[in-house]
């Protein structure tokens, strides 16, 4: 087995050892409808960890993702609600708004040469605080075209029900994985994480590149809005706090390598299920509380960066490789 | 003598001068203080107080950020130590033992941060990441889910009393930065720190031990957000896990880089860093006297990030020569 196929083995194996265990404990969590729950759940997460995985890829990070799925969430319930949009034209300013704010991000990172983090700290700050003083309550939305949403799904035997925003966390999945891995966007990515020293001398046009990255994750994280907003019928300022977190972790449990240049798309997926099944073995346990969900997530956390450091000094001998 | 001027000149008590200045004007009763109950009350009192612990945070999160690290975790062991003093003087545990306990804890928590990025080597901003995720789960499990409360004399002293008069947070504050700054800049620690900063390899070649420097800055970043921690449950009176410290990371990071401490690792300023703690409550307290809904809090605090990194930025520096030697030499 090629070597630098192992991180997405083990994220795979240790999923599966997971699941077995907690199916062996809890044989109700072996069925279509927990499945189809479990992609419904984690829509929003796993969308928002598609758009975080171009980042990291790229050597960079992106704090400001929850904060662009609050605020998209706020605007398209005040747009709906408030203002008598149609629903589509509501997506289609905010996304348009997340593309030019992830633009603004990538511009600011490249040109001012700070550190990513800072940044879309001032990003998160911004979006947030915007989200803030459109509304401070949470606005319900009600329109004809949520409740088509919400009964678009696909029944299957065993009481199953894939939704349209879980069947839409596949598809952008799918599209991810294929951008990163037979574009020629992706390689350059890969290329400006492994080195952009290299990669600017290879003719890769960096500006270009890390302002797509930016906006990717934007355009993507207010996707993810419309994703939550669909699924909670409602926008509220200070909803997905914390999901940058949940992201980066899905990201790296999924074997991306946190310096860049190396990782998979459907590592994410599976850090994103991973996560997922952590949160659904402690609602079927009852008895654990929710807390140990963080827990056992830096640990995860804790696990799969260890792994990867041991994988790497492994396969590189002698150098450190930073 | 010649140095103190010129320090009073830095940007940042300039700075500081301006928006305590645009505070006065719009809320002209801003400088009164008043002496009450043998204790100063009063806007700047107030922010002094409100500011003190971002500003204890800042002092650890200087030199982390000069080792060109970044600790993440300060708001979740914010939450941790105040969840163990909390329960510990529930417990019936005298005062003085669950401080010390609760203080002891956030050294560990540091030395833990310290321990994956200098001997496993792990970028510290993942690094640190594991302890954000994990703390507050940590806190709730301590306090078992609850808010716990406490009437215990001496916590509630460290949170909300006064000493000679000032609040005992900013005494506290201000004592720290003294002992921190003394410790690093009457010996060569914080030239080794500075040293690590700029480049980790070299400065283990020229016989600096940068992995021990490295577990010292990450433990005393631990040991502040512990005593940031105290003060925060001292103050309300009680540990919440779930609220103490919530994104106050962010606020210590900003307040060091507000203080001149490169991002970039190499140069770093614990007076100057508790002076961006004070600007950045000076704003708060500022929006919220001229009755600004807080929420633009956010929206100002990121336009000043903005600002900061374009004059930080070298951008800035090509685009205006910078004149002063003594500036650039630094660089």
């Amino acid at each position: 087995m090629s070597r630098s196929l192992r991180p997405l083995v083990a994220t795979a194996v240790i999923f599966a050892i997971a699941y077995a265990l907690a199916v062996f404990q809890f044989p109700n969590m072996f069925s279509t409808r927990v499945l189809g729950n479990f992609l419904t759940d984690n829509a929003f997460l796993g969308i928002t960890a598609v758009g975080m995985t171009f980042v990291i890829l790229s050597g960079g990070i992106d704090l400001s993702v929850g904060a662009v799925i609050g605020f998209t969430g706020v605007l398209i319930a005040v747009l709906i609600s408030l203002a008598g949009w149609h629903p589509l034209a509501a997506f289609a300013l905010a996304l348009a708004i997340a593309a030019a704010f992830g633009g603004i991000m990538g511009l600011a990172i490249h040109y001012l040469q700070v550190p990513a983090f800072i940044v879309t700290l001032a990003g998160m700050f911004l979006a947030r605080g915007g989200a803030s003083v459109i509304t401070r309550d949470s606005i319900p939305v009600n329109h004809e075209f949520y409740t088509w949403i919400s009964e678009l799904t696909i029944r299957v035997p065993g009481g199953g029900r894939f939704s349209f925003i879980g069947l839409l966390m596949i598809a952008i999945f799918i599209i991810g994985a294929l951008v990163a891995h037979r574009t020629k966007f992706g390689s350059y990515v890969y290329a400006l994480g492994g080195n952009e020293t290299s990669a600017s001398l290879m003719g890769v046009p960096v500006a270009r590149t890390t302002v797509g990255v930016y906006m990717l994750s934007s355009v993507l994280a207010a996707l993810a809005g419309i994703v939550f907003s669909l699924y909670t019928s409602a926008g509220y300022p200070l909803a997905a706090v914390g999901v940058e977190l949940d992201a980066i972790s899905a990201v790296v449990i999924g074997g991306t390598l946190l310096t860049g240049g190396y990782g998979f798309v459907l590592g994410t997926f599976i850090g994103v299920m991973l996560l997922g099944l952590v949160q659904t073995y402690i609602i079927f346990d009852g008895t654990l509380s929710s807390w140990w969900t963080k827990i056992v997530i830096g640990g995860l956390l804790f696990l799969f960066i260890v792994l990867q450091r041991l994988i790497f000094a492994a396969s590189t001998p002698g150098e450190k490789s930073h | 003598m010649r140095r103190v001027v010129s320090a009073l000149a830095s940007p940042q008590l300039l700075a500081l001068l301006g928006v305590l200045l645009i505070n006065w004007f719009l809320f002209p009763p801003f400088f009164r203080i008043t002496w009450q109950d043998g204790r100063l009350f009063g806007s700047l009192i107030d922010v002094l107080n409100r500011g003190a612990p971002v500003a204890i945070l800042a002092i650890g999160m200087a030199g982390v950020i000069a080792t060109k690290g970044v600790d993440l975790s300060v708001g979740a062991i914010m939450a941790v130590a105040g969840a163990v003093a909390a329960t510990m003087v529930v417990a019936g545990y005298p005062a003085p033992v669950a401080v010390v306990a609760a203080l002891a804890v956030g050294l560990v928590c540091g030395l833990w941060n310290g321990f994956l990025v200098a001997v496993l080597d792990i970028q510290p901003i993942i690094a640190t990441l594991v302890l954000m995720v994990a703390g507050r789960g940590i806190a709730q499990l301590i306090t078992e889910g609850f808010i716990v409360t406490f009437t215990d004399p001496l916590l509630i002293f460290i949170g909300t009393g006064s000493f000679l008069g000032l609040p005992m947070a900013a005494v506290i504050a201000l004592v720290l930065m003294i002992v921190v700054t003394l410790i690093i800049r009457r010996t060569a620690l914080g030239l080794f720190i500075e040293a690590v900063g700029v480049n980790r390899a070299a400065a283990s070649l020229a016989g600096i031990r940068s992995r021990m420097l490295l577990f010292l800055v990450y433990g005393l970043s631990g040991f502040c957000a512990a005593v940031a921690g105290i003060i925060v449950a001292g103050d309300i009176r009680g540990a919440d896990a779930n609220n103490a410290g919530l994104w106050l990371e962010l606020d210590a990071i900003l307040a060091v880089v507000i203080g001149g401490t490169s991002l970039l690792g190499g140069r770093f300023s614990v007076p100057l860093a508790v002076v961006g703690a004070i600007i950045i409550q000076a704003m708060n307290t500022g929006i919220l006297v001229s009755g600004f809904p807080p929420e633009f809090n956010l929206i100002v605090k990121a336009g000043l990030i903005f600002i900061v990194l374009v004059i930080q930025s070298p951008l800035a520096t090509r685009l205006v020569p910078v004149r002063l030697p003594k500036a650039e030499a630094r660089k």
